[in-house]
Order: C-alpha cells, then structure tokens, then sequence
C-alpha cells in the first residue's frame, strides 16, 4: 500500500479549484454586488411603480405596456441608433487612418501622445468647449462661418445639425482611444508579411487591403463591440450641449431614463427601459460578435 | 462559457450608466445646512445666518448654492441618499410634489414655526404654501412680479420716449402700440428698423423685444404677461387645479401672436438665444440683442450691475408690463418659500432658523439689500426705498402690479416634475416653428391626464 501513494499523486494532476476561487473572489465579489445585484434589481423594479423616496409597488407588465405606447422612448431608440451610426462610422474610419498612419509613418511617442490627447479631456470638459466653439452667437467657429461670407450654423440648436454635432464632438474626444486600441492590433501583424508584399511590387494601399484589413478583423471586431456600448450610452455631452433638444431632437435613451428617474421620480418606467436597452445591447453585441467571428484569427 | 461570462460582463457595465452624487459635507452638531439657488441672494442670507447665530449661541447656518438647473436634481439626490439639507428655498412648482414624496415636514408640527401668521405677509403669499392636506409646508421668503426692462440707449437712437412705454397696449390681432413700438426698436444690419419698408427680417442687429425662451414654466418671464392680460387663467382653479386650459382660444391665439413676433424678425430666434442653453434677456440687453425684455423682479441687482463693453455701468430702465385686451396689464406673482426636511435630525433648530428667516428682522435685512421683494410688507417698502436711493431704480412697475391687484397666481398643481418635462419640449417646438400652436391642445390632454393617473 505504501508503494501505492506516490504513484497515486503523480496520476492525479493537482486540483487547483480552492486557490482559483480564492484568487477569483474579490472580483467575483465586486462583480455579484456592482453589477449583478444592481441588474437584478433594476429588472424587478421595471415591474413596479417606484418613486425612489416610497416603497416600490409591484404593477406587472404596465411600465412595458406604457413604453410600447410612448412615442417619445421609441423618438429616443431612434435618436441613439442614429447617433451611434454616425459616431462610429465616423470613428472607425478615422482611428484606423491614425492608427495605421502612426504604424507606417512614424514611431515617435510623443505623435502617439498627442493623438490621445483628446481622450484625457473628461466629456463633460470637451461638451462644455465645444458648447462655446459652435455658439450660434458667440462661438468661434461661428464667427468665422460668418466671416466668409456664409450664413450662421446653429450646430447644437437644429434638429437637423444637433446629432452629427454631438456625435463628431465625440469622435473628436475618442478616435485617439480607438485609434491606440488598433494600433495595437496593427503591432500583431507580422513585419515580415509587409516584407514579402513589398518583394512582391505591393504598394501601401494594396497592402493595407490585403493584409493589414484582413489581419486586424479580430482587433477592429473587439473595438467596434466595445465602441458600440459606449455610444449607445452617450449622455453627458446630451446633458451638456442640448438637455434632449431643440424639442426632442437629442433626446436619446440614456437621457431620457435619467430624467424618467431623477426628474420625475418615476424609477419603474425607467428601469424598464433601461432593460430594453440591456436587451437591444446584448442583441447588438450577439450579431456583432457572429457576424465578425471575433474570436477567430486569420493569422494561423 | 467563459465568453458568454465576459460578454454578460460587457453588458452589465453598459446597463450600470448612472453613477453616484457627490455628497453634500454635512456640518457638526448645532450647524443648519441652508440650500438657495440664486447666487445674487446668498449675501444677503448670509447677513441673516451670522444674526441668527449672533442670537442662538451653539447654533450656526451653512449655506450652500446651488445654480437652478442642478438644484432640483441634488435635492432629489440629496433626499434618496439621505444628504439633503435641514432647509431650503422652495418654489411653488415644486413644493406640491415633495410634499406628496413625504420628504417635506408641517411647519406647523414644529414648535417655532407653529403660529405663524398668514396676515404678516402680502396678502396672498402665506396661504399658497398650505398643502391640500391644510399642512403649511413652507413659510414665505419674498415674492416677485414681472415687469419690462430696457436699455434706455436704444430707445433714444429710435425716438422712443420712455415714458409712453407704461401706456402701451396689445392684442392678439394686430399687437397693438407695443407691437408697433417693438418693431420700431428693431434693427437690422443695414440700419433698417423694423417698421420701415426693405427691413431684412433674417439678418437682425438688433431686436425690439428680447427673448427667454419657449417658457415651459408657465411662461413667467415670457408669455405670461400677455396670456394674463388676455384674462387667461392655467387651470381651472388655483392653487391645486383639476383640469388645465391650453386648449383655450385666449391662450392659443396670444401665443400665436406672441410666437409671430419671431417670425417677424422682432424677437431673436430659439437658435440665437442659444437653445436649450440661453443667454437670459439681462445679457441680450447687455450686448445690444435686445432693446427690451420681460424679466423678474428677481434680477434687480442683476440688471442693475449689467456694464458695456467698455466697462461702464449700462444704465437701465423699467416700465410695467404692457396693457391687453381685458383693459389690464398683469403680471404672475410668484413667491418663495422655506422648507424643512424630514431628513433633518435636528428640525426643532431648523424651524428656528426657519422662523428667523420669515421674522422681521432677516426680512429688513435682505430688504435693505435690495435684491428682492421679502414677503412682509415692511421689507418690500426697503427694497423699494434702496432701489430708489441706490441704484436709482424707480422699482414701481413691479409693486405697482400687487398694489393694483394685477396680478395672478403662479399655477400650484401636483405633478410639477411631469408636466415641466411634458412642457418644455412642447413650448420649444412652437418657439421654432416646428409645430402649430394648436398642437398644445394634445399637450393639454397629456396634461390633464395626469390629473386620472394615480401616482
């Protein structure tokens, strides 16, 4: 028997299970108490009436029902959709032209520090400037539209300008970002496929299409999830710049929750939209995540 | 698995948007957290809180301001995470919804404040902050009525003696001498007034009749005056309507005219006063926008420390508010009030300040400041006395409303919170001309709805 033990131990590879857990706790912890706790919560009390300072009372489907009904929550979606649509075309395109121009162009750190710039200015900082630069009245930019000759933009009070205004002054704040997140992606491709392509007679453009685009499709699939969830919560530059307006033009989801909650008290008809929007981003997250097959290389 | 953890993660961050406020510092035992809006006030309370602590040894009052915009919002912060102030300054649009949310105590539950009395006040003031539960829920601070500013500057470059403004009258129809008057103080950038043949309504240097936007509020400083003296009234009574009136032609067809004035080319655009973020009249006075305006009382002290651009005092004027087709001029009376929390530990303190701040004695103090109207009327007659020995401000347009019994009630509803939001996108779209002023008529609906749906 007592031959039996070593060999026993040696079969058995060691159970690792306790110290995982252990070492997994405190972000289980934070991520069952800040994330899941307060989800869980939020979907009940999209079934109740609730307004924050009385007890919640349990009213069923209502609070569904009523978004169904509200012209202004399904304004809001389409609001934020169009926001998003802009927002990242735009900063897609151009974080991949920085990124790519910082990994063939140059290598100099501070060109890089510069491009994130934007990204340390907090969103409130960037809406508040960009409120003042495109002041129908008093903003510089519109002092020199008017000094050409031209007539005035009310960038942030037309319904027709407000949502590209606010979705490029966010591209202005995050391209930086995206652009650093694919320039990392880029720092993955192998030098030596350029080498061979260059043997080859390639010129930069076939090569950034043929082998930089193809090879970043796991990089820009990540991106583009992560960017997406972002701009479908864009509110601080909204609360800053328009408050939803002129009349409903800007008002998109996250705004108009806030101001469900905290300006008319009504906690469960806004946490059932806060569910549909939960809903409408883990929809949107599933399709892009099939559609790009981000976790696929095409390196191998 | 492990993918659809790290996704669930994604989205669990992405449905957490909102987070945190910060929270007020709250002072020792025996320190009163007092929260205002108005910047312009806190001097002048700050006088009564050293009195009061002059009086009440142990007991000192911390003031806080906060901007209008975020004030509401911190209080309802400060109320569910339980750092909301012993008192603050209430507005009558407001206090109907916090005393519903059970966040606001009976005065008259408390000692100090327990026998004030209605009869010290202007008369009016005190009874509208009675809930329709009879409880008195705020004691009464000051008042305000609406008058017209000018600037007396461009009035001279258009020969306007300023005189004939008290005497001006207007009506739905063609607008009457103030119309006329309007359009005669509007410029555009070729020097053409408003009134003259070639005026270029899209390109104006200045306008006649500057703007405070679409006036969700009920209009105070913008429309109000002229649906008053159309002889409209809100709601069907007042405080505590039941059913509202903005499908009333009156209202309906002075909007139309008073909104008209834009399209004319006398009042600045929503684009121009700055949408959603306006420069008030007191600035497009100030820069030359604007010839004249609709203000409160409350920017007295505003408008009178207003400068040119080469840094001297800008002098002002006041007329009252124009007259209109009931043969009256009207104006809203408004009134502020404060309030004591339930979240106050200490409310018998509170009510002491609360008493001292509705006492003479406070109320001489912020009168002789001149910043407002303080509800008694012994400090009403020093605000006026200053105005008129410091500033040189005949004031009179503004007292003149309450003592000609011109005025009327600022609309005290429940549900404050939803019909503001409902509101102001409504108002707005009619200030730009995206939608008729008989699309109001569905907003009243909304609006009276709210009255079937049980909170």
């Amino acid at each position: 028997m007592a031959v039996d033990i070593p060999t026993r131990r040696r079969a058995k590879p060691k159970d690792d299970t306790r110290l995982a857990l252990l070492f997994i706790a405190p972000a289980l912890l934070g991520f069952l108490v800040f994330m899941i706790w307060p989800a869980l919560r939020g979907i009940y009390l999209s079934f109740t009436k609730f307004n924050l300072l009385t007890p919640p009372s349990f009213t069923g489907f209502d609070n569904y029902v009523r978004m169904v009904q509200d012209p202004v929550f399904w304004n809001a979606l389409k609001v934020t959709v169009y926001y998003v649509a802009v927002n990242i075309a735009v900063q897609t395109v151009v974080a991949l032209v920085i990124a790519v121009l910082m990994q063939r162009l140059t290598r100099r750190t501070w060109l890089r520090g510069i491009v994130l710039t934007p990204y340390l200015v907090s969103n409130v900082v960037a809406a508040l400037v960009f409120l003042w630069i495109l002041d129908y009245q008093l903003g510089i930019a519109n002092k020199l539209i008017a000094a050409t000759g031209l007539d005035r933009i009310a960038f942030l009070t037309d319904s027709t300008w407000v949502i590209p205004t606010i979705a490029l002054i966010n591209v202005w704040r995050h391209v930086g970002y995206t652009a650093l997140l694919i320039f990392a992606g880029l720092q993955t491709i192998p030098e030596t496929l350029y080498e061979a392509a260059r043997v080859d007679g390639a010129g930069e453009i076939t090569m950034f299409r043929r082998i930089t685009v193809p090879l970043l499709r796991p990089i820009m699939a990540l991106v583009l999830i992560i960017t997406v969830v972002g701009s479908f919560q864009v509110f601080d530059t909204v609360a800053i710049t328009t408050r939803g307006g002129p009349v409903d033009s800007s008002r998109v989801l996250q705004y108009y929750i806030y101001d469900m909650a905290f300006g008319r008290f009504q906690f469960g008809y806004a946490s059932a939209m806060s569910v549909a929007l939960l809903i409408v981003l883990v929809v949107i997250t599933f399709v892009q995540y099939r559609l790009t097959r981000a976790s696929s290389s095409d390196l191998a | 698995m492990k993918r659809l953890a790290i996704l669930l993660t994604i989205f669990l961050v992405a449905g957490c948007g909102w987070s945190g406020s910060d929270a007020t510092g709250r002072g020792g035992k025996g320190t009163i957290e007092y929260w205002l809006w108005d910047s312009a006030q806190e001097p002048g309370y700050q006088k009564c809180a050293d009195a009061f602590a002059a009086q009440n040894p142990g007991l000192t009052i911390h003031i806080s301001q906060y901007g209008w915009d975020v004030y509401w919002q911190k209080l309802t912060a400060g109320f569910i995470a339980g750092t909301a102030p012993d008192v603050f300054t209430d507005h009558l649009a407001k206090f109907a919804q916090f005393a519903d949310l059970k966040v606001l105590r009976p005065l008259d539950s408390l000692g100090p404040t327990s026998d004030l009395n209605d009869g010290d006040y202007q008369a009016g003031l005190a009874q509208l902050w009675k809930g329709q539960d009879g409880n008195r829920y705020g004691s009464p601070k000051d008042w305000d009525t609406i008058a017209l500013f000018y600037n007396p500057a461009s009035l001279s470059a258009a020969g306007v003696d300023p005189s004939t403004l008290s005497d001006l009258t207007w009506n739905p129809i063609d607008g009457g001498t103030f119309e006329k008057t309007v359009a005669h103080l509007t410029v555009d950038v070729n020097g053409v007034r408003g009134d003259q043949p070639g005026f270029d309504k899209t390109h104006v240097k200045r306008y006649g009749f500057g703007s405070d936007g679409g006036g969700g509020g009920w209009g105070q400083t913008q429309w109000s005056a002229f649906t008053g003296s159309a002889g409209w009234q809100a709601t069907d009574r007042n405080p505590w309507g039941t059913h509202f009136n903005l499908d009333q032609p009156a209202f309906q067809q002075t909007l139309s005219w008073y909104f008209g004035l834009v399209r004319k080319g006398y009042m600045p655009t929503f684009q121009e006063i700055g949408g959603n973020n306006p420069i008030g009249p007191d600035k497009q006075i100030q820069s030359g926008m604007a010839a004249m305006a609709l203000s409160g009382s409350w920017m007295l002290s505003t408008f009178s420390n207003l400068t040119d651009a080469a840094g001297k005092k800008l002098n002002i004027g006041i007329a009252p508010t124009p007259i209109g087709p009931t043969g009256k001029r009207a104006s809203m009376f408004n009134g502020l009030a404060d309030s004591i929390t339930t979240l106050s530990k200490q409310p018998e303190n509170a009510a002491n300040w609360v008493r001292f701040l509705s006492g003479a004695d406070c109320q001489n103090i912020i009168g002789r400041s001149g910043v407002v109207f303080p509800a008694r009327p012994e400090g009403t007659q020093l605000a006026i006395d200053f105005n008129r020995d410091s500033r040189r401000l005949d004031v009179t347009p503004f007292t003149d409303q309450v003592t000609q019994k011109t005025t009327f009630l600022f609309p005290v509803t429940t549900n404050a919170a939803d019909i503001t939001a409902l509101m102001i996108p409504r108002m707005d779209a009619v200030y730009l001309g995206d939608a008729p002023v008989s699309s109001l008529t569905t907003l009243n609906d909304q609006l009276n709805r709210l009255f079937e749906v049980a909170r």
